[in-house]
């Protein structure tokens, strides 16, 4: 075991791990944040994406010590502190992108790392960014829709309001 | 996963020193690497992270004009940095998902060497240089079958020096689940000749598929080998495509790369 | 204009804050204080003898605290089945002992052989590589026909042989069935596999069992759909616990589909371990366990003939199907080719006969059950896929011979048992004609051939039953339980309220549309209104969430209790304006009298239940609260049409979706933004089945796309826009909101549309094929293409 130290949603935070305890379960069991969700073992589903240093990666598979000293972004740090959701946030709740909620906290940080590269994305640009994202609700449908209307597009036309 | 212990070298030397403990091994990006220790289908007893070595990270170009790639850059960074490899860097945006480019090293990738992997036919189809923290590898010499390459015990790819060619262009045809490339084809024109790697089909891993570079090296075109493939013996047949189905693939990409690359620029 | 609250209104979920905020609640995230956790040594072959386990080394070694084997479960009850069905002799179905852990013998990969508990995940884990397992591999039946061969190696060595039951609906049908088809004009034939699927919702089974010495209570935390009925399984049958000393909680759960309808041996083993060890303990499966342990779906291998008349009425339907059980009887399994099934063979039309046999077959693979759909997808698709292949060989229209042959007036009994209150299959048909754009079809095939792809369009009909289920008639079909279910609504003092629901919600949005309809009934604000759910400890007994049963069943018992509520609230509101009873009016919150200007606020008369100063204390009793439960007279039928277009790639044999459209029939709706995304969320996972997943074995009984890496689920780029309509409604006739559910249609309906399509673009490529099997893969596409 050794100390690992890393800025998680702009707070500076410690816990021990060993060398092979992974991001996402440092964050879950040793820091409490339990918004990161683990989905799969072999790095498809997404579910427990964050940003580290400003990057969305899987915290699954990545270990706590490579995160030593990075800032660390995870769905709890999404809202404002009063609890009001983000735009992306706000968008999925307002196009009814999300049923279960499991796969939600990696769609998000997914959705949010490619609408910092490309605020406009196309329907196939966010599709295609979701590569990494497993939904098993949702046929996709709304999370697409909202992605959309988050960076600002009109998706009044999109079948089945 | 078995515990290991971790270490975060900041120089080529360190990282080599650190490798010379017994069962040692190199994390790059541990896209592939992490999964299969968490099977617990590995147990290195340490891992030594390229990840903070900052001469192995970034892209640029020699004096000979050859693209030269730090063995630690990421998927991510050759996609959006190596414009003057366009082949390069498409191949580069197609791997795995963002999250996996975001993460994943063109040296773990070939250190690696997975049979469907799409960097393999990105350097074999560029004749690119292996560089190691010993020595230079030409790719001809280091793709040794799925898995297996000339790479010894601790040795580190610092580097990868990929000559640009006049004409590229990568085709995935990916396997539905794991997006791997179910067959890929880098097909790569230069100013003496054509050369064709083949990724996801063989069960001997990356190769040259000689017959269609012949071809193409006399007519850069797609009819200058319509109707070719192949042959399906040695293919993987699995779940996902026949044998037959592979070798078929190996065509249709081959052709489909020429078109593009003669349609798109370098 | 759309509404803005109450019935028929799509308020935003309000579950959505915690999960989008990262602050909902899955089994996962629950620490119990000293929890140790479990790690199951699972079998990696498929049939082998247990000679022997040497715990000697694995139990020494660190944080180890105990290893339990199947000798640790002798005298427990085994995992029970909650279905029986009597075969065609009459004879009950074979049903053989489940053990929670593997007694002298592993029936499939991932069957479990022990349990190690440590003090963290990596130490069991260490340990279960330490234990010594004397195994004698045993031939593995893999294949159901071979399985029901002569002298095939039997999977439970006490069963007479490997088939479960041998089905035959209605039997005495058969007879007239068969003389039809010798009467028959046309009979089209069709053999077709219904890919065998793993349901993967997106969070993996958990279950913490927890042991109160001082109370001598249990409680288990468990990734359920349906706790009442675990703590009644588990209790009953398996570890004999009371139920007022076993409590079962199902908190936040992410995604079911079925597969967690179920009790599986994992809940039984925590639940067992910790009163034993007396310190909770924790599994949390990885998804390449879920793999190998949550039930499978569907895996019926199905020759299905339809029989027509010169003018081309079907005369006669006869199916054959062999339905995989995997090794043990899972908790539905039986009930799913069979009632589910069989009684859906009849689908939208007018056929007047039909016979359906059913062989259930027990193999050395995962035990199967309910996946969304369950039994109906499977129907849907033989008859779908047969009309199809009937119009093309008559060369008459599909969508014609569909309409010629719907069923136009209700109530309408089928041959086969069940009885459809209400539909309209032509006005879904209509709906969906226009949403596809049918006359600018050719244009768009001309301008896909002008690329080079081949463009084709699908269309099928379904129908379902849903509302599961009337307790006395699945009573009669074998079902070892009633399929009522519960609601308890609490008025509190200052008029808010809670809903004590059975239902359970994984993503369906019950927080949000139960509130919609209580608003309606009395006329207040959602907000006023909160549902609980999830816990046995202050539910009342309710059966759960499967089979599109929640609004019809549990809205309607809470509807029941709802009206109890307003009987007696218009007693006390009497009392307060001192009239008759019968004069008392409810109307947006208030109560009224008839032809007077006298009311009374909702919240002073829920005060008045509470603070009875000035109250009917002779004739009523304090307080607000009600419980109903609520049986269904019948099934609900939910109906719909579906059309979908493809483009294949001649050259790689890919086929991209182009176009999806769905018309369903769902009778009321509560709320319209729900409805959809259960659609969009069906129409996934068929198209899903159509193109992309197999659980495939090899002969070995090895699963062979046993992770992600090689089970393809379908991403957001492998499906479009889908066009969803439900303006055709008619309401089911025997419920109080008239609904019928909606969570299954997608799935049911989607599958037989995606491969009528790819079928019709490959024809109109010159290739004679008539059928490929799902998933149509690029490589069978292309196989299938080129001989």
């Amino acid at each position: 075991m050794s100390q690992v130290t890393m800025t998680v949603n702009g707070k500076e935070m410690s816990g021990d791990a060993e060398g092979r305890t992974l991001l996402s379960q440092f964050l879950r069991e040793t820091l409490g944040l339990t918004g990161t969700h683990v989905g799969c073992d072999t790095s498809q589903c997404g579910a427990c994406v964050v940003h580290v240093d400003g990057v969305a990666v899987k915290s699954c598979t990545m270990l706590a010590m490579e995160a030593e000293g990075a800032s660390v972004d995870t769905i709890e740090g999404q809202a404002a502190q009063d609890g009001t959701l983000n735009a992306l946030q706000q968008a999925f709740q307002d196009h009814h992108g999300l049923q279960c909620g499991f796969c939600t906290p990696g769609m998000i940080m997914s959705a949010a790392d490619l609408l910092k590269s490309n605020p406009n994305p196309t329907e196939a640009e966010v599709r295609h960014h979701l590569e990494g994202n497993i939904c098993r609700c949702t046929g996709y449908h709304n999370i697409v829709k909202a992605i959309m209307a988050a960076s600002g597009q009109d998706v009044s036309s999109i079948a089945a309001e | 996963m078995y515990n290991f212990d971790f270490e975060k070298p900041s120089t080529i030397a360190d990282a080599v020193s650190a490798l010379g403990t017994e069962d040692a091994q190199a994390l790059g990006g541990g896209q592939t690497l992490l999964p299969t220790m968490k099977q617990r289908l590995a147990s290195p007893s340490k891992l030594v992270s390229l990840k903070g070595i900052a001469e192995m990270q970034g892209i640029c170009t020699g004096d000979d004009g050859a693209l030269c790639i730090g063995g630690a850059t990421t998927h991510a960074d050759v996609a959006a940095g190596a414009g003057a490899y366009a082949g390069l860097a498409g191949l580069a945006a197609g791997i795995g998902d963002p999250a996996v480019r975001a993460r994943g090293t063109i040296g773990g990738s070939l250190a690696n060497n997975d049979p469907a992997a799409c960097y393999p036919a990105g350097a074999l189809a560029s004749g690119a240089t292996i560089v190691t923290n010993a020595r230079e590898i030409a790719a001809d010499d280091y793709f040794q079958g799925m898995f297996t390459t000339a790479l010894d015990e601790g040795e580190i790819i610092t580097e990868v020096r990929f000559p640009v060619p006049e004409a590229s262009n990568y085709q995935k045809f990916e396997q539905p689940a794991s997006r791997f490339a179910l067959v890929g084809v880098f097909v790569a024109k230069f100013a003496d000749g054509v050369r064709v790697a083949v990724t996801g089909a063989s069960e001997d891993g990356v190769f040259r598929w000689s017959e269609a570079e012949a071809a193409l090296s006399g007519n850069f075109s797609a009819d200058a080998i319509v109707d070719m493939a192949p042959g399906a013996d040695g293919m993987i047949s699995d779940l996902h495509g026949t044998a037959a189905y592979r070798a078929h693939l190996v065509g249709v990409l081959t052709r489909r790369a020429v078109a593009a690359a003669l349609s798109l620029p370098t | 204009m759309p509404k803005d609250s109450g019935i028929g209104a799509s308020p935003k979920r309000r579950e959505d804050v915690r999960f989008l905020s990262g602050t909902g609640n899955y089994t996962d995230d629950i620490q119990v204080t000293g929890q140790a956790y479990v790690h199951f040594l699972r079998s990696d072959v498929a049939h082998a003898k247990i000679n022997g386990l040497n715990l000697d080394a694995a139990s020494a070694m660190p944080g180890v605290v105990k290893i339990f084997t199947g000798a640790d479960f002798e005298g427990v009850g085994g995992i029970p089945c909650g279905w029986q069905v009597t075969d065609r002799h009459g004879e009950p179905m074979q049903e053989p002992a489940h053990p929670v852990l593997a007694q002298g013998k592993v029936r499939y990969v991932g069957d479990q052989i022990a349990a190690v508990v440590a003090e963290t995940l990596e130490q069991a884990r260490d340990a279960a590589e330490a234990i010594e397992v004397d195994l004698e591999e045993l031939p593995a039946v893999v294949d159901m026909k071979a399985a029901l061969a002569e002298g095939a190696t039997k999977v439970h060595d006490d069963l007479t042989s490997n088939l479960c039951y041998d089905w035959g609906f209605v039997e005495e049908n058969k007879p007239a069935v068969d003389a039809a088809f010798e009467a028959a004009a046309h009979v089209t034939t069709l053999e077709l596999r219904n890919n065998r699927l793993v349901a993967n919702p997106m969070e993996p089974r958990v279950a913490i069992g927890d042991f109160n010495r001082a109370t001598g209570e249990s409680t288990l935390y468990t990734t359920s759909q349906n706790p009442h009925v675990i703590r009644l399984l588990m209790g009953a049958f398996v570890l004999g616990i009371p139920e007022h000393k076993l409590r079962v909680v199902a908190p936040d759960v992410g995604g079911g589909f079925g597969t967690k309808i179920f009790h599986y041996a994992e809940e039984a083993f925590c639940t067992f371990a910790a009163k034993a060890l007396n310190r909770p303990v924790k599994w949390t499966s990885t998804r390449s366990e879920a793999f190998i342990s949550d039930a499978h779906g569907r895996d019926h291998v199905t020759k299905i003939e339809l029989a027509l008349d010169a003018d081309n009425n079907f005369t006669a339907l006869r199916t054959d199907t062999y339905a995989n059980m995997g090794a043990y009887l899972s908790t539905f399994a039986p009930s799913v080719p069979t009632w589910l099934h069989g009684t859906l063979m009849a689908g939208n039309y007018k056929t007047p006969l039909i016979y359906v046999n059913v062989k259930a077959v027990f193999t050395n693979t995962v035990p199967v059950d309910a996946y969304r759909g369950a039994g109906r997808p499977e129907a849907t698709y033989q008859l779908e896929r047969v009309i199809d292949k009937a119009a093309r060989e008559l060369g008459v229209d599909p969508i014609a011979l569909r309409r010629q042959n719907f069923i136009t007036e209700f109530p309408y009994a089928t041959p086969v048992a069940v009885e459809y209150d209400t539909g309209d299959y032509h006005g879904t048909m209509d709906a969906l004609e226009k949403m596809a754009d049918l006359s600018g079809f050719e244009a768009r095939r001309k301008e896909s051939e002008a690329r080079g792809k081949l463009r084709g369009f699908g269309v099928n009909c379904y129908i379902e039953a849903c509302g599961i289920a009337p307790s006395n008639l699945v009573g009669q079909l074998g079902a070892r339980a009633g399929l009522y279910e519960s609601a308890t609504v609490r008025v509190n003092a200052t008029g808010g309220i809670v809903v004590m629901t059975g239902s359970h919600s994984h993503g369906q949005g019950h927080e949000t549309s139960f509130p919609q309809v209580i608003a309606e009934m009395i006329g207040i604000d959602e907000s006023m209104v909160e549902i609980e759910h999830g816990d046995t400890a202050n539910t009342p007994m309710g059966m759960g969430t499967y089979g599109s049963r929640s609004i019809a069943v549990g809205g309607s018992a809470m509807v029941r209790a709802t009206e109890k509520i307003i009987a007696k609230a218009k007693k006390i509101a009497a009392h307060l304006m001192e009239a008759a009873e019968a004069d008392i009016e409810l109307k947006d919150g208030a109560f009224s009298v008839a032809g007077t200007d006298k009311s009374v606020a909702w919240g002073d008369v829920t005060l008045a239940a509470y603070v009875p100063h000035n109250y009917p204390l002779e004739d009523i009793e304090p307080g607000l609260e009600e419980t109903a439960f609520y049986d269904p007279a019948n099934f609900t039928y939910p109906s719909g049409a579906y059309a979908c277009e493809v483009e294949v790639d001649p050259d790689t044999g890919k086929v991209t979706i182009e176009a999806f459209n769905a018309a369903d029939d769902f009778g009321n709706i509560i709320n319209p933004m729900i409805v959809d995304g259960q659609v969009h969320g069906g129409i996934g996972q068929g198209i899903g089945q159509a193109l992309l997943e197999n659980a495939a074995y090899d002969e070995n009984g090895q699963l062979l796309s046993a992770s992600y890496m090689d089970y393809a689920m379908p991403r957001a780029s492998d499906v479009p826009f889908y066009g969803v309509d439900h303006s055709s409604q008619t309401p089911c006739t025997h419920n109080p909101l008239g609904v019928k559910g909606c969570g299954e249609a997608g799935a049911i309906g989607s599958p037989p549309a995606v491969v009528n399509a790819v079928v019709d673009a490959l024809r109109s490529g010159g290739h004679d094929i008539h059928h490929i099997d799902m998933p149509v893969s690029p490589s069978r596409v292309w196989q299938a293409m080129n001989g």
